[in-house]
Parts: structure tokens; sequence; C-alpha cells
């Protein structure tokens, strides 16, 4: 009963626990449900993971950064190189931490500019790094991609998971710490946040690089699904663009909609793809449109006003009972 | 308690402040009036550490603070109001006050100093679960001093902190300038409503094309008859 009270009364213990429950029910699924569905949520989780992180920094900020392909291709590299020499978790660990070096670097060069800049900026070093890897396997290495070692898909999973619950506890930590005020702070004014005595640049690039960390990470674990690697394969645009348009989709007022916008977005994706093949891109291109459209504040927005309205309906059928009883 | 000596400062290749020599002691209200591009902004931006002076030399106390990062002259007991208030819009009141306090030693205390705050702007705690971008212009500028003043400054700077307020919200405004000094807080106040501003300041600095022009008691500033014609219109 007391605890029943305490998770009544406090909000942030009540999310805690239906996180840590769904994280539970997740990671029980391997046990009762079918193959076909761990591998299908393995790639939700993965856009989940790609999407949140990039939320974490590009959210609150404002800056657009087209850099995540760049940092999941460093991730899926770093596993490819790696993988036979090292354990699984150390591979997973290490990639992520090649990612930080690689966003401290491109943090420090873009993280002046502002705006469009910055978007295209994230953008032009993607394909930088893509034709510098390109380049450095023709002239040094004399290979074209590479192998991966492989992984079981249940093993898959489970990284996945971990990574993305680590994910959210960091984005929770750092959303109510005065590094999360500061973050919005610098999206909405940062000429005030410096005056205030914000060090803008480092909160941003050190953000930058926990969002990457991550997004290294999940690369690193889904390479091993893919076994065989080349630049254009890991350095793929598309992952780039997919957190930016799954982010849009979900709503970004609440961390809710960048989850709902992704798990959505890759379950349509996956139903479109193989119900309807043909009619595939142009369908899911159509419903983005819609979506920019009709929902300014993705399906977050949807659901707040579905809520609200039933709320409201609730309250005032309460109000009419009261109202026949007096 | 600020000495600044013959500081310069540069856009690129342009000179914006040359050889600026100026003091403020404490719990003086000292006014810089000038014309608009005369360097007044400059000067602030310099002082707080957003620009870095070419050469030259800004001490507070007995301590060097040209050179060093904004975050540490604002811990250092500098703070600046900047124009136009550029409040937050997309966060509440209380997360702006609270931003005001985001230096390390700051952030301890800011209940206490939020309290402070509502004490001295009541509007600002019955609205504090309130987005920034709903308030007013005064409301707005009041919540700015409001978040300046949450690092606990030694020295405020504003600048231009009465541009588009009504007349009333002016003169309220000045109230308030003066109610800091008394509490021991020592204000640079950069102002274009120079009459005004001459009427509650110790001592005035005039600059013009980035130099300081003339400075002297702001009782004998308001008898003098180039500032009279310069900028009190008489």
């Amino acid at each position: 009963m007391e605890i029943l009270t305490l998770l009544k009364s406090n909000k942030t213990l009540r999310t805690a626990t239906i996180v840590v429950l769904i994280l539970l029910i997740l990671a029980t699924l391997p046990i009762y449900t079918p193959d076909y569905t761990i591998v299908l949520l393995s790639s939700i989780l993965m856009y989940v993971v790609l999407t949140v992180s990039w939320v974490l920094f590009s959210g609150p900020t404002g800056y657009i950064s087209l850099a995540p392909a760049a940092f999941i291709g460093v991730g899926i590299y770093s596993t490819a190189i790696l993988g036979d020499s090292m354990p699984f978790p150390v591979v997973v660990l290490v990639s992520g931490i090649v990612t930080i070096f690689i966003a401290l670097l491109v943090g420090a060069l873009t993280l002046r500019l502002k705006g469009i800049y910055f978007t295209i900026f994230t953008f032009g070093l993607l394909e930088l790094i893509r034709h510098l890897v390109l380049f450095l396997e023709l002239h040094l290495t004399g290979t074209r991609g590479r192998f991966v070692i492989a992984q079981d898909f249940i093993t898959v999973y489970f990284y996945m998971l971990i990574i993305l619950a680590v994910l959210l506890l960091v984005t929770f930590l750092i959303n109510r710490s005065k590094y999360g005020l500061a973050l919005r702070s610098i999206g909405q004014n940062e000429e005030a946040a410096s005056h205030i005595g914000v060090n803008v640049t480092t909160v941003k690039i050190a953000t930058f690089v926990i969002s990457a960390f991550f997004m290294g990470a999940a690369g690193a674990v889904m390479a091993t699904r893919w076994t065989y690697i080349d630049p254009g394969i890991a350095f793929n645009m598309f992952f780039s663009f997919m957190p930016v348009m799954m982010a849009l989709f979900g709503g970004m007022a609440h961390l809710y909609g960048p989850i709902i916008g992704s798990v959505v977005f890759t379950y349509l994706e996956e139903f479109l793809l193989t119900k309807l093949p043909e009619l595939y891109m142009m369908l899911f291109g159509a419903i983005f449109i819609v979506a920019i459209l009709y929902l300014p504040d993705g399906l977050l927005g949807v659901i707040q006003k579905g809520w609200a309205a039933l709320m409201r309906k609730v309250r005032k059928d309460n109000l009419g009972g009261n109202h026949a009883n007096s | 308690m600020l000495t600044l000596n013959t500081v310069n400062t540069y856009y690129g290749k342009f000179r914006a402040l040359w050889d600026v020599t100026m003091q403020v002691n404490e719990k003086e209200i000292v006014a810089l009036v000038g014309a608009n591009g005369a360097g007044k902004t400059t000067l602030l931006n310099t002082i707080s550490g957003l620009l870095q002076p070419e050469s030259g030399t800004i001490n507070f106390f007995s301590d060097r603070i040209d050179n060093i990062e904004t975050n540490k002259i604002v811990e250092q007991g500098i703070s600046q109001i900047p124009e136009g208030g550029k409040v937050f819009p997309e966060m509440t009141i209380l997360e702006n006050l609270e931003m005001g306090a985001y230096t390390k030693e700051h952030w301890k205390v800011k209940d206490e100093t939020i309290e402070f705050v509502y004490s001295l702007f009541p509007k600002l705690r019955e609205r504090k679960k309130q987005l920034a971008r709903t308030l007013s212009g005064g409301e707005r500028q009041m919540l700015a001093v409001g978040r300046g003043l949450m690092s606990r400054p030694k020295l405020c700077t504003f600048d231009e902190p009465s541009y588009g307020l009504s007349p009333k919200l002016v003169t309220e405004f000045f109230d308030i300038i003066v109610k800091l000094r008394e509490m021991g807080t020592t204000v640079l106040l950069v102002e274009q409503n120079v009459q005004q501003t001459l009427e509650i300041a110790d001592r005035a600095y005039v600059m013009e094309n980035g130099r300081i022009v003339s400075e002297g008691k702001s009782s004998d500033m308001l008898k003098d008859d180039h500032i009279k014609k310069a900028y009190l219109g008489l």
C-alpha cells in the first residue's frame, strides 16, 4: 500500500517504474516470441537509440546535426577491425570510445557554426569520412569492405536493449540537471546563455560527444548483423536522415515523442516493405509528408491533444453527474 | 572596484574601443552614455568577457579579469543584464531564474536567491510556472534583471534597460536600480535615456566613436552645455 501511495505522489518514481517494467518485459521477450519478432525489435531498438541520442543534443539546442551516419559508421568500422581480437562487450565499448574521439574532432570543428551552416558542415563531414575510409582502403590496405564477426540475433537484441537502457538513464539525468537547462537555454538564446556564465562551447561539445557515443555503440552492435560492410554501407546517409525524420514524426516536446516516433516509423517501414514492396518508398514518403503538414507537434502532439480532450470530457461528465445528484 | 586601463577592443580589423580608461567605485551608480554605435555595448561585453580586449587591462578588485572566461567573471561577481532582456522564451520564469545561478557556487544557494528575487519582484513569484514568452515587455525586463541578480553580483552592468519600455515603466525601472544600490550592489548603467540616467547616477562617462570623451559628476554633466545640446536636446 505504501509503495502505491509513494508512486502516486512521486511522478519521477512512477515514470521510472514504468520504464523499468517495459525494459524487463522486453528483456524476457526472447523466451516466448518468435525469432522474427526479436529481429524486428532489434531494428526498432536501434532506431530508438539513434533517435533518442540525436534528440539528446539536437532537440534542446536546435543544432540539426546530420552527423549520425558518420558516428554509426565509425562504430561499424571499429567493430569490423577489432571484432576478431577482442571479446564482444569490449568491442562495443571501444567502438563507442573511438566514436567519442571522432565526435570531439567534429564538434570542435563545427560547433562554432550556427543554423544551416552547422547542418551542412556535419553532412559534409559525413561524406568526407566516407571517402577518406574508401581512399585508405584502396591505397593503404588494398581492400574493399570487410567481414564482421557475426553475433547471433539474441545477443544483438540484448546489447541493443542494454545500450537503450543506459541511454535513457543518461538522458533522464541530463534533462533534470542544470546542464539540461543550459542546453535548452543555448537553443533559445545562445548569447544570453553565455552572458549568464554558461560555457556554451563546452556544454555543446560534451553533449554532442555523449550523443555520438551511443550512436557509435549502436553501430558497433548492428555491424555484427550485416556480416559484410564497406564504406557505402557503413557511412550510409540514410542513417543521418532517419533520426531527424523519426524525431519530427514523433514530436520533440518530450522524451516520449522520439521513442514513439521511431517505434511507429520503423514498424511502418517494415510493414510496408513486406506487404507492399513496390509501393513502399512512395507510401512511406507520402505518410511522412502528411505527418509534417498536419502534425506540427508530431504523434506526441496528437496524443497530448487526445488525452487533454478525454480529460475534459471526464471532468465534464463528473460535473454533470454532480449536478444530477444535487 | 572595477578599473579599466587603456582598453582596446577590435572586431576583426575594426577598432571599436580606443584606449578606454574608466573606473567604477564600490556602491556607485556610474552611467555610460553616448549615441548609437559609440561602443557602449562593446565596452560592457569586454568587461563581462564576451569580447577579449586586444590590449589594456581590466581589474576587478585586485584581480585581472581581461582574458578570462565569462563564467569565471560571473563567478567573481559581475553580472551583465543584456540589452532587450534576452530571456529564454520557452522556459518557465522559475527556470529562467535558475539559469541565472548557473555557476557552481551560486547553484548551491539558488533557492534562497530566488526568494530574494521574488521579494524584489513579487509578480515573478505569481507567474513562476508560466513560460517567459507569455510575459509583457516590462515583465521580461524584470525577469532579465532577476536572472542577472541570481549570481549575487557585486557589480551589475545594465545594457539599455529602459529600451522599449513605457515612460511609467522606465521610472519604475530606475527606482529598482536605485534600490539595488541601496542594498549594496554597484551599478554600471548604459543608457540612451540620458536625462533620467544622470539624475540617478553619481558619475557619468560619455562615449563617442569608441572613445571616452568626457567624464564627471552627473550633477555637473546635467549643466554641461555640450551634453545638453548633444544628448538632452536642450
